[in-house]
């Protein structure tokens, strides 16, 4: 750790601003506090509203793991775990049951948390209503008196334009049956992970916003009686280690486009092929089974 | 049924320094069930201003004008609307529509209005444009594309659509042939056989004789000059 | 029978500038009021101050609510005040963009109202929306196509429909007309005519058009520099104007 920045590099006053406004998030799940979010050594878009979170929640004996897209290896993931390490000196890691504290980029880790956990996500735009209202004092006001009514008419349009609701990621939910809340881009897919044991805190730097879901609260995907909710599933098992219901990603192997799906949660693939799951592995899958 | 009691009016005329001038004093007429009054008096004299104030479409200064049990001068607008509705009936010189209506809905709006079933409404309606002999090609047309006298019998199509217990009748059969007339004439004379009450306005004698049981010089009602 | 709503001594002003004072009446169920006057007369800051836009400086708007009998909208809390403007009150501006979302399609638009107020079945959402385009004679192939495509006059319809499909009891225009071509002015006031009898609707139209006033309108309150000179029936204050303005109006109207 270098001894040039305070502990997780944000100074102890901010840090107990940042904490007051989770503090409030948790009180109210769901609900966008806003905050005072600061200069970061990272441009805005590059997650630094996850990184202020992280940095206030840190303590010493903390380990942390940080994930993009469910991999740990990607050039943002590791240029954030290498800023902890360097200005908070925690334990990092890959494996997820040893983390204390993830942060993520728009995924949830496939393997199930614990109340000892705490999830970071970082949020691009915290709004679920933003593209249909674009008024800040709007969507407040709609906030406030529970108006969602906006919110069905985005799926409405969904549905009449291409007979389904296409919304694949950062698809709205209801907390806890009061505030619907944009859970960040994460794949639908994920959405029914969100009632989960570990503690879940939501960073937007550049809106300026935080909100949270407490552990066991109540997350339901908005959709129509006639139209459900559907995750949408898995259409095949990873490649590498045969998860039958996991997250994949699709991989191009050659220019003939020959594709093969892996787990896209990194962590959890590894696990699995250390246990002895064996997936078509080595051999790339010849049809396209998509 | 329809009770003039000492009504007088004037017009303000404000764009002229407001000047008053005063067209009626003191009218008194009693319009009793079966009963028709024709109005008469040259040009000016205000028959037809009598007649509007009847309806309340003119403002009355002083007096009262009670049909059935209703003073029109002192009345709130909601009760003469809904007395224009059920119980006066007013037929004008002019048709006067809302474009693209076609004729029969121009005809059974008046029953549609007091809450006569659609289908009835529309069946009585043929029955009077078939009566006044409008062709039945023209009953889905909008009248305001008729003739001069097919207006006015598409006019008094509707102001005996529903059966008005006090009617007022201007210049009913102006514009209108001898077999169309007597065709109007008759209508008249039913209309006062259900004993309705009717003030009339007819410029033609021979019609005025035949329907009115007396008639009303209003010149009598002109103030004098000073 | 009790007034639909009760309107007592509103007033407003824009610091010392006045837009209306002591405007009273009341509003049955079924009656159609307009409100004329020109430019600065004080009728939209008065539609403005009816409809909940503004908060008015002195008075009362009593509207009989189905659920509570009488209250005071001036003072009802804001999510009440939004609640009936979204339930039993409409509201069609002049310019349809802005009683309308334009990025949405017609029936999104139209089904908006009935999402806000809790339907949740897709299939009963859009053919309810499908009906009342249909009432206000928008065919059914635009009803995936935005309000952008649309011309004004299909504009203004389709803002109508969005208002109604609710089955408000009070709707309040603001010039409903203005901008429209001649021909396209009366397919409109016809069709609101057509509404505002058949579903028993009571209406505040505010113009500065006479001749739809005529055509809506059961009575009629004619504003001058934010005060009501006249009012009455509407055939009655056309054809027997008593004050000075009044007269002035009707008889600048152009004669075609």
């Amino acid at each position: 750790m270098s001894t040039e920045y305070n502990f997780a590099y944000l100074d102890e006053q901010t840090k107990r601003m940042i904490r007051r406004a989770l503090l409030k998030g948790v009180a109210i799940p769901g609900y966008q506090v806003p905050f005072a979010s600061r200069e970061m050594p990272m441009p805005y878009g590059w997650g630094t509203g996850g990184v202020q979170v992280s940095a206030a929640c840190l303590v010493p004996d903390d380990t942390l793991k940080v994930i993009d897209q469910g991999a740990d290896d990607t050039t943002n993931a590791v240029s954030i775990r290498k800023f902890f390490e360097k200005t908070a000196g925690v334990e990092v890691t890959e494996e997820t049951a040893e983390a204390t504290v993830i942060q993520t980029r728009h995924r949830i880790p496939e393997r199930d948390l614990t109340e000892n956990q705490i999830l970071v996500y970082q949020v691009p735009i915290p709004e679920p209503l933003r593209f249909l209202e674009p008024r800040e004092t709007e969507t407040r006001k709609m906030h406030a008196l529970e108006e969602y009514g906006l919110m069905h008419v985005k799926l409405y349009e969904d549905i009449a334009r291409h007979g389904h609701i296409a919304t694949s990621y950062a698809y709205p939910v209801k907390i806890e049956g009061r505030y619907v809340m944009d859970p960040s881009p994460i794949p639908k897919f994920d959405n029914p992970k969100m009632e989960m044991a570990a503690l879940q805190l939501f960073g937007a730097g550049r809106e300026q916003r935080i909100y949270a879901v407490p552990p066991y609260t109540k997350v339901v995907s908005l959709d129509f009686e006639d139209h459900p909710f559907e995750r949408g599933g898995a259409q095949q098992a990873c490649g590498l280690c045969d998860a039958q219901d996991a997250y994949l990603d699709e991989v191009i192997m050659d220019d003939a486009g020959t594709r093969m799906f892996v787990c896209s949660d990194t962590d959890f693939c590894r696990e699995r092929r250390e246990a002895g799951h064996i997936g078509e592995m080595g051999m790339p899958i010849t049809e396209d089974a998509a | 049924m329809i009770n003039i009691e000492n009504v007088s009016k004037n017009f303000v005329l404000h764009n002229q320094n407001s000047v008053t001038i005063p067209v009626m004093e003191n009218a008194n007429l009693l319009v009793k069930a079966g009963e028709c009054v024709g109005l008469t008096g040259s040009s000016g004299t205000g028959k037809s201003t009598l007649m509007r104030m009847v309806y309340g479409n003119y403002l009355t200064q002083a007096g009262k004008i009670v049909v059935g049990d209703l003073d029109i001068v002192t009345a709130l607008p909601r009760e003469i609307l809904n007395l224009r509705r059920d119980t006066l009936g007013y037929v004008s010189q002019f048709l006067r529509v809302v474009p693209r209506v076609p004729t029969l809905d121009v005809v059974s709006e008046p029953m549609l209005a007091v809450g006569v079933e659609r289908e009835a409404a529309h069946a009585r309606a043929r029955m009077l444009l078939t009566k006044l002999r409008i062709p039945e090609r023209l009953w889905s047309l909008s009248p305001l594309t008729f003739s001069g006298g097919e207006q006015q019998r598409v006019n008094i199509a509707r102001g005996f659509a529903h059966e008005y217990p006090a009617m007022l009748l201007d210049e009913p059969t102006a514009s209108l042939d001898g077999e169309n007339r007597e065709i109007v004439l008759s209508l008249i004379e039913e209309a006062k056989d259900r004993g309705a009450a009717i003030i009339g306005i007819f410029h033609d004698e021979a019609a005025r004789n035949r329907v009115c049981d007396r008639e009303v010089d209003v010149s009598t009602y002109t103030p004098k000059a000073a | 029978m009790t007034p639909l709503l009760k309107v007592e001594n509103i007033s407003k002003y824009y610091g010392n500038r006045l837009g209306c004072r002591d405007v009273n009446f009341d509003l049955y169920p079924g009656e159609v009021l307009g409100i004329v006057g020109e430019s600065g007369s004080g009728k939209s800051t008065l539609l403005n101050c009816l409809a909940g836009h503004q908060e008015p400086d002195t008075g009362e708007v009593v509207f009989d609510t189905r659920v509570e009998g009488l209250k005071d909208t001036v003072t009802m809390s804001e999510p009440e005040r939004r609640m009936l403007s979204r339930t039993d009150w409409a509201f069609v501006h002049q310019n349809p963009r802005d009683g309308l979302r334009m990025s949405v399609s017609a029936g999104g638009n139209v089904g908006e109202r009935l999402m806000a107020v809790g339907a949740r079945h897709y299939g009963d959402i859009r053919s309810t929306a499908i009906d009342w385009l249909d009432k206000v004679e928008i065919s059914d192939d635009r009803t995936d196509d935005r309000p952008s495509e649309f011309s004004g006059g299909m504009q203004q319809r389709l803002q109508i429909a969005r208002n109604l499909v609710t089955g408000p009891r009070l709707i309040f225009m603001d010039e409903p007309t203005g901008g429209l071509d001649v021909s396209v002015q009366a397919r409109l006031l016809d069709l609101l005519r057509g509404l505002v009898r058949e579903l028993g609707l009571s209406a505040i139209v505010v113009t500065h058009d006479l001749a739809v006033v005529r055509l809506l309108a059961d009575r009629l309150m004619v504003m001058k520099d934010g005060h009501v000179v006249e009012t009455g029936l509407t055939d009655q204050v056309l054809d027997d104007p008593q004050h000075a303005y009044t007269q002035l109006l009707v008889s600048s109207v152009l004669q075609v």
